[in-house]
């Protein structure tokens, strides 16, 4: 398709500017004068809806697609909270109004839903205080690690190590580096989760923490988690959660109980806030009391006359994580999303959640290499390892996929499964689409064992098919110059 | 008889049927025996949220929390976020489900629409600011900055940081605090008459500097072409960061214009709401030449089997996912969606568009200037150049003209005594394009009885 920058005439324009009413006009001296055309599309608005229009048409998405992307919660994103989040008092409130000299008591409304969040993920998790300014999960994670090494500087405690599980995702280990850690990473036992045995060898006295993704990326709850948890304090390691796989256990096991002393969480994951093609999100992080001062500031506080204010006198917080109070927007959808399901709508949502995983992972195990076989959580992980036999990877069986409307698994991760294809249906997902989705990876199975050759011209119906990625990033082309 | 309420709707669309039949399948008795792995010790000590409220409830209870907020304040106050007029097209785009619903393109074949959206916005972040390179778009322009300096010592493994303090000063604690457990030395240069302090940021500039981070127009709203300090730089192999403010440049020399090595920014004013804080958007452009130490995702055009044009993640060996603990950066996403508004923004706008917007601003600011430097006592510093957005110096200290403000109906502007030392008097104001005269005129009205009084 066609670029925007393609598109248009010279002089044609799609946004009315409204004239200057004053009489006076500015002027920038030379020096500081743009000499450079500025290169931007000259299309009306039609053309520039009817692009945008014609190009989404070009993508699978939840609403229109199943998007069983494990480890990253493609559920349904209710309506309602667009709606939320779109009033105009919460959409076009200035961040910096409560830091005016009587400005706070306007955004009363804001500090107070940020406040009530708090409370309601710390009961969630288990967790003594919360953050809201992480920005999206990957930020989370930094935040967190960043609260460890405030934690061991304060003690005067020198760490240089954090471990992490060979199942982990890859932003742990990035997290931890720019916190300062090196990382050393734990093998899977033969059942899946973190080698015990392995792990005490490497928690010597220099580990600063242990991060970990409870049920893990292969969709396996560790029962040892307990056990973990205390070894990790005996040698003053702060336990790290990480909360992609929340969705799981809402309600029905709680980070903070079991030992955990830092967790993110995914506002987009767990609590239903669209994707948006990759952001924003939100990774508020929550933290046990004694690491409340070095959370980051402000901090939203009820005063004794039930109104809400910002805090800034925390002289141990690690500092400023984001410019404000987080991804306000996505926050309140969140929030509303919260509300409207309740105690016992979360806790139904993990539920379905975990039966539907178990009912994909029951169905569809006779005809795919199951590594790990046992009950699974929210999501369970296969190999196309038997397939691969016949030529035919995990990659091909993506594109099949997408050749019958739905959207592929998370391939190729967890890195310790080969040709690993990672399902998480999500519980928003009717038993009949499961059935169909189920039908389409057993029909897959036979094409492999009948006609793997079949696989390299898919797929057949999307707008390209294999684009060839070596190329893109040998002569690379990142913009377009017009010719 | 009544109503009977037999399934509590969550989005869940299972009948008690369909879990029994699922259920049988899987060979449990019941739910509970799925959670069997989860001991009973570890169970929840409390799980206490209130129950479920139907749909129309909660939004009611959203209203009620969003009335507790100020919508009929007039804004005067920027600071760096930006109270622009939104198209509804910007609006109408975001809201297409098949663009906020799907999430990062990692099949090019299922997410070509994203796919080509982010390229033409790299395109157009690139135009904007006379770079050659853009990646897919980062937090928002603290973090932007924060990453812009990381790649800096990426590149040439030095480990100081020269800041100008025009740059503002939330980025500023922000950096502070990424940096803090990293081995790398950060300097700040006071500004000048609240100008870039050339001489003493040109001492600062040795052999162990890696970059300089300037802002444009700085923080107090003074515009300044920083073409001197990149020659200097460049003579010592110094990276130069330029922060900007995009609707700005609609009129403003671009960081590549003045040879700047890598443009970051905040795009909030690219057709994103205020939202009290966020979502936002981190702009990254650069040379090149560094575009393999840059970090986020950066979308490449190529082919796919049969010729025809796709586009795809590229360069993706720099990334978390691959690379881990060595990895440019632990970003894993981007702020699409916020990006794709910048981009239909920028669209609707277009080239004569965006110098217009800036015209405007620049015009109803300097009105603002012209009525506001009329009061008795109130001086507008006119020794620099300014945007939108101009110190004014008070007789009085501005906090407490805030407060009086705001009882007037104002958001008059931001008092900088708040982040600066012995700057008690000075309040920062912003006019952009959605001011009227006839407010801008009430603003200096009751900026000059609030003086009086």
């Amino acid at each position: 398709m066609q670029l925007i920058f393609e598109k248009g005439r010279a002089g044609r324009k799609g946004f009315k500017i409204q004239r200057s009413d004053v009489p006076a006009s500015g002027v920038i001296p030379e020096k500081f004068e743009r000499k450079t055309e500025i290169d931007l599309p000259e299309v009306s608005e039609l053309d520039v809806i009817r692009h945008f229009t014609c190009l989404a048409n070009l993508n699978f998405c939840v609403d229109s697609n199943l998007y069983p992307l494990g480890s990253c919660t493609m559920k349904y994103n209710p309506k309602f909270t667009e709606t939320c989040a779109k009033i105009a008092g919460f959409e076009e409130l200035h961040p910096l109004l409560p830091q005016l000299s009587g400005g706070g008591i306007l955004t009363q409304g804001a500090l107070e839903l940020l406040y009530r969040m708090e409370k309601l993920l710390c009961e969630i998790t288990g967790m003594d205080c919360f953050t809201m300014q992480p920005l999206a999960g990957a930020h989370g994670e930094l935040t967190g690690t960043m609260l460890i090494a405030a934690y061991h500087r304060e003690k005067g405690n020198r760490k240089k190590y954090i471990l992490v599980p060979d199942s982990s995702h890859g932003t742990n280990p990035a997290s931890a580096a720019i916190a300062g850690y090196q990382v050393i990473v734990i093998p899977s036992d033969s059942t899946g989760v973190m080698d015990i045995t392995e792990y005490k060898k490497h928690l010597t006295p220099e580990v600063a923490g242990v991060m970990l993704t409870c049920p893990n990326t292969l969709g396996i709850f560790n029962p040892a988690i307990k056990e973990i948890c205390s070894l990790a304090h005996g040698v003053d390691a702060l336990m790290y959660y990480d909360g992609a796989n929340l969705n799981a256990i809402l309600g029905k096991l709680r980070p903070g109980d079991v030992g955990f002393d830092i967790v993110h969480l995914n506002l987009h994951k767990t609590f239903a806030t669209p994707h948006g093609g990759g952001g924003p999100g939100a990774g508020p992080v929550g933290a046990k009391k004694e690491l409340s001062r070095f959370m980051p500031i402000s901090k939203v506080v009820m005063r004794t006359d039930g109104t809400f204010g910002l805090d800034y006198h925390y002289p141990d917080s690690i500092g400023y994580i984001a410019p404000f109070y987080g991804n306000f927007g996505v926050l309140v959808k969140a929030y509303a999303y919260i509300l409207l399901l309740g105690r016992a709508g979360l806790i139904d949502a993990a539920e379905k959640a975990v039966l539907n995983a178990n009912y994909v992972k029951e169905k569809l195990k006779k005809h795919y290499k199951l590594p790990y076989d046992r009950p699974c959580m929210h999501e369970c992980v296969f190999s196309a390892d038997r397939q691969k036999e016949k030529g035919v990877s995990a990659l091909d069986i993506a594109k099949y996929l997408i050749d019958r409307g739905i959207h592929p698994p998370t391939i190729y991760f967890p890195l310790i499964v080969k040709e690993a294809m990672m399902i998480e249906p999500t519980e928003t997902e009717s038993k009949d689409t499961l059935d169909t989705f189920i039908n389409e990876m057993i029909n897959a199975a036979s094409l492999a064992a009948t006609n793997p050759e079949k696989f390299a011209d898919l797929p057949e119906t999307a707008p390209v098919q294999r684009v060839d990625e070596v190329k893109a990033a040998r002569d690379l082309n990142l913009k377009w110059s017009r010719p | 008889m009544g109503v009977q309420w037999y399934h509590t709707m969550n989005y869940t669309p299972h009948t008690d049927e369909e879990v029994r039949q699922m259920l049988a399948d899987i060979g449990v008795r019941s739910i509970d025996d799925l959670f069997s792995c989860i001991p009973r010790e570890m169970r929840p000590a409390s799980f206490d949220i209130p129950e479920g409220r139907s749909e129309a409830e909660v939004v009611n209870n959203l209203r009620l929390l969003a009335s507790r907020n100020s919508t009929s304040l007039v804004n005067f106050t920027g600071a760096g976020f930006y109270s622009h007029y939104i198209p509804s097209a910007v609006d109408a785009v975001a809201s297409l489900p098949e663009f906020y619903t799907a999430y990062t393109p990692y099949q090019p074949e299922a997410s070509q629409g994203w796919l080509q959206a982010i390229y033409e916005y790299q395109t157009a972040i690139c135009n904007l600011t006379d770079m050659e390179v853009a990646n897919a778009s980062l937090y928002d322009g603290g973090t932007a900055l924060y990453e812009a300096c990381m790649t800096a010592v990426r590149i040439n493994g030095r480990k100081k940081i020269v800041v100008d303090a025009g740059v503002n000063l939330i980025y500023w604690t922000m950096i502070q605090c990424y940096i803090s457990n990293l081995s790398l030395d950060v300097v700040k240069i006071p500004v000048k008459n609240l100008c870039a302090d050339r001489e003493s940021i040109f001492r600062e500039m040795d052999g162990q500097t890696s970059a300089v981070i300037l802002q444009n127009p700085n923080f107090f709203g003074c515009v300044d072409d920083y073409s001197d300090i990149v020659e200097h730089a460049h003579k010592k192999d110094i990276i130069v960061i330029e922060s900007v403010y995009p609707v700005s440049l609609g009129l403003l020399k671009t960081p590549g214009e003045t040879g700047a090595d890598i443009a970051v920014g905040e795009g909030q004013s690219l057709g994103i709401p205020l939202s009290f804080g966020g979502p936002y958007l981190g702009f990254m452009a650069s040379r090149k030449e560094f575009v393999r130490k840059m970090p986020g995702r950066i979308i490449g055009r190529t082919v796919d089997k049969k010729g025809r044009d796709g586009y795809v993640m590229t360069l993706q060996a720099r990334e978390q996912h691959i690379r881990r603990e060595k990895a440019t950066s632990n970003i894993c996403s981007n702020e699409a969606l916020c990006a794709l508004r910048a981009l239909v923004y920028l669209s609707l706008l277009g080239r004569q568009g965006l110098k217009e917007l800036a015209q405007v601003n620049l015009d109803k600011a300097e009105f603002a200037k012209q009525r506001l430097e009329k009061i008795p006592g109130v001086k507008v510093p006119r020794e620099i150049t300014t945007f939108n957005e101009f110190p004014v110096l008070l007789p009085e200290n501005a906090d407490s003209v805030v407060n009086k403000m705001i009882a007037k109906g104002f958001a008059p502007g931001f008092p900088l005594g708040r982040f600066y030392r012995g700057m008690d008097r000075y309040l920062l104001v912003a006019v952009t394009e959605r001011r009227t005269k006839e407010e801008i005129a009430k603003f200096a009205e009751s900026l000059e009885a609030v003086l009086c009084s």
